[in-house]
């Protein structure tokens, strides 16, 4: 089972409609997408191997009760132990997986919750990728914000309460350059004290730049670690080029970036195998960049405007919670977020357990904080969503939720230094 | 013990229980402070909001003394800059050094440490530097002009109590400034046997965060610590730490 993800806008002319069916259906008209494209910054690393190693010769069948209780009863968890977790043999120690990732959480950071808001300023892309809402055949309303729209949403955002927030577009260097991202980011500084980015992969002095605007954290989705499924869904743009995308939480740290966050997006391939990659990859980065905060995320397919059918498959909420429960005895001292597309009542679960951070006061849009936090009717145009998000509680709501389950609501541990 | 007084850069304290605050709920630390007996709570000054939002410095009861830490700091320099950034924000002179360079087992680095106990020093600051229990590095941080010295009995969060022992009991021995057990203390206890080997204080955050009744817990603390600190004032009895003592002594036969 898969999902269909090719869908037909009337309003494509004939020749866009063709060059998408062909892209769709006969991969020698698709680039090369483990080649760099021009201006792409190679570097030398040996992680993407380790970690392509290892999921490879990933066979969760392999492994059988006996490997997770052992697993279970070791006080330092290995990669081995890991992979028991991950396995489906692990599937009936849920409780007891809980139960341990809850004992680590709490070590390491006691019961607070992090909460966070995306702000998106841009939703133009260059890329076919078949299951995101922003791919350039979709047909959905584009917007890009500008710095004095920018801004009004920051302080709508601002005023909520709100400290940190994470700024994203769509992949789209022509229509969001390097530039504009920095500008936007300056601003954010101005109104919040932790500030990350999640948009396009840059290069080192790309990610400096950005850093000396305010930046701190980057998040960047690897989306499958199997390069060759991730080949069967990125079918044109930039982001085609899987090498060049791995890289760029090494090059985020090599620009001085503070901290980085890593994920793939559950139900687009084997999920227990980009568990394990995802897992892998921030593993080896923090071994070789130590002072590195690493961050986990693990968003699941949700819907997009015009194919309301996609879906997560057999990543169900019980396969996500092994995976979080396996992430945190795995790495206990890695940030765990988990986003709206989640549903309210997984998530207030999921913080006692695994989760660190949750994002809360979401839009997917562009430019409609403002209606959707204060009902006002917007007077300026609004773009439309990546996806359809699930926990769509406020800033305070959430922030009375998580007090009210025994958490401690953080809204800011960062400094900018 | 009425006059036992700890002492840190000419302050006086009661109490040799130090709080941490940044693991537990906000709306608890006005109890943790008064089942603890506590008279200094440490402080996240990257956790301090800039909004209104729940102010963690309005939970803290006036009476106590804070203790800013600069952890997120990565080097000296860092450090430095979040030490002055906690004098502009009002909570005093008293500063808790924190570098890491490591986000693992956040294991403090020691060298920068000494290298930010100096320039703070020389600032003004009481300076309280969070380290791996090591002489050379405790003696520089002496000469640096530190007024304590905080080892750590094992990794942070890890509640495994005194890993670092002997290592510890070596700075007792030769130090002389108040050395203050941070980091892994993980029961009463380990904060007793913390205490009975002659530290001056300790400091506990997680072993208080993960126990199911916070303020019972802090109090089992406070009296732990008190009971540690007794038995050193009243001198620990013959303790036999290999083998029997004879008692026939071999040099018995000396009279004069």
């Amino acid at each position: 089972m898969d999902n269909n993800y090719f869908v037909d806008s009337d309003k494509l002319s004939e020749a866009a409609l063709k060059k998408k069916h062909m892209l769709e259906t006969d991969p020698s008209s698709r680039t090369n997408h483990m080649e760099y494209m021009e201006g792409m910054e190679r570097i030398k690393s040996d992680i993407m191997d380790k970690v392509i190693t290892e999921m490879k010769n990933y066979d969760y069948s392999q492994y059988t009760a006996r490997d997770v209780n052992a697993a279970l009863n070791h006080d330092v968890c290995s990669v081995e132990d890991f992979k028991a977790l991950l396995s489906p043999a692990a599937e009936p120690f849920l409780e007891k997986m809980a139960a341990k990732a809850r004992l680590e959480t709490q070590k390491h950071f006691g019961n607070t919750v992090y909460l966070f808001t995306p702000l998106y300023i841009a939703n133009y892309c260059e890329n076919y990728c078949v299951y995101c809402g922003f791919n350039c055949y979709n047909d959905i309303k584009r917007m890009k914000l500008n710095m004095e729209q920018i801004e009004h949403e920051m302080k709508v955002i601002a005023d909520s309460g709100m400290e940190e927030i994470l700024i994203l577009t769509g992949e789209s260097r022509a229509q969001s350059s390097v530039e504009y991202i920095g500008e936007a980011c300056k601003l954010a500084r101005k109104y919040f004290r932790m500030v990350g980015i999640e948009v396009y992969p840059l290069n080192t002095d790309e990610y400096k730049y950005l850093h000396e605007c305010g930046v701190d954290y980057v998040t960047v989705f690897q989306e499958t670690y199997d390069s060759d499924r991730y080949e069967q869904l990125h079918l044109m743009g930039h982001k085609r080029v899987w090498p060049y995308r791995f890289e760029a939480q090494e090059r985020a740290l090599m620009g001085g970036m503070r901290g980085i966050a890593c994920s793939a997006l559950l139900g687009l391939s084997d999920f227990r195998k980009d568990a394990l990659a995802s897992a892998l990859h921030v593993y080896y980065l923090q071994r070789k960049y130590p002072q590195a905060e690493i961050s986990l995320s693990c968003p699941r397919l949700r819907p997009i405007i015009n194919n309301d059918e996609i879906n997560p498959l057999d990543v169900h909420e019980k396969q996500l919670c092994q995976i979080l429960c396996a992430y945190r005895i795995f790495l206990p001292f890695c940030g765990i977020t988990v986003s709206s597309r989640e549903s309210e009542s997984f998530r207030n679960g999921i913080v006692k357990i695994a989760a660190t951070k949750v994002s809360a006061g979401v839009s997917t849009g562009i430019g409609d904080h403002e209606s959707k936090y204060t009902g006002k009717e917007n007077e300026s145009a609004e773009g439309d969503e990546q996806f359809e998000i699930n926990d769509s509680r406020s800033f305070d709501k959430m922030y009375k939720d998580m007090s009210s389950e025994g958490l401690q609501p953080v809204l800011n541990d960062y400094l900018y230094v | 013990m009425k006059d036992d007084k700890l002492v840190i850069g000419g302050h006086e304290f009661s109490s040799r229980f130090i709080l941490g605050s940044g693991k537990y709920s906000l709306s608890l630390i006005e109890a943790a402070v008064k089942y603890a007996g506590a008279e200094i709570i440490t402080l996240a000054v990257r956790r301090t909001n800039s909004k209104e939002h729940e102010n963690i410095l309005d939970y803290i009861p006036k009476n106590v003394t804070l203790l800013p830490n600069t952890s997120g700091a990565r080097n000296a320099d860092e450090a430095v800059r979040i030490a002055r950034l906690a004098r502009e924000l009002g909570c005093g002179d008293f500063v808790k050094i924190e570098i890491m360079r490591d986000t693992k087992y956040l294991l403090p680095d020691n060298q920068e440490t000494v290298r930010a106990t100096e320039i703070l020093a020389k600032e003004g600051f009481i300076v309280m530097p969070y380290m791996y229990p090591d002489l050379n590095t405790a003696r520089d941080l002496v000469n640096a002009g530190a007024a304590s010295v905080m080892p750590l009995a094992s990794p942070i969060g890890s509640n495994k109590g005194l890993a670092t022992k002997d290592f510890i009991q070596i700075l007792i021995d030769e130090i002389d400034l108040p050395i203050i057990v941070d980091a892994g203390i993980g029961r009463p206890s380990q904060a007793c046997e913390a205490m009975e080997m002659g530290a001056a204080a300790v400091m506990s955050n997680t072993a208080l965060a993960t126990a199911g009744d916070l303020p019972v817990m802090a109090e089992a603390f406070k009296q732990a610590i008190e009971a540690g600190r007794k038995a050193y004032l009243a001198g620990l009895g013959r303790v036999l730490t290999r083998g029997a003592s004879p008692s026939d002594t071999l040099t018995g036969f000396l009279h004069d």
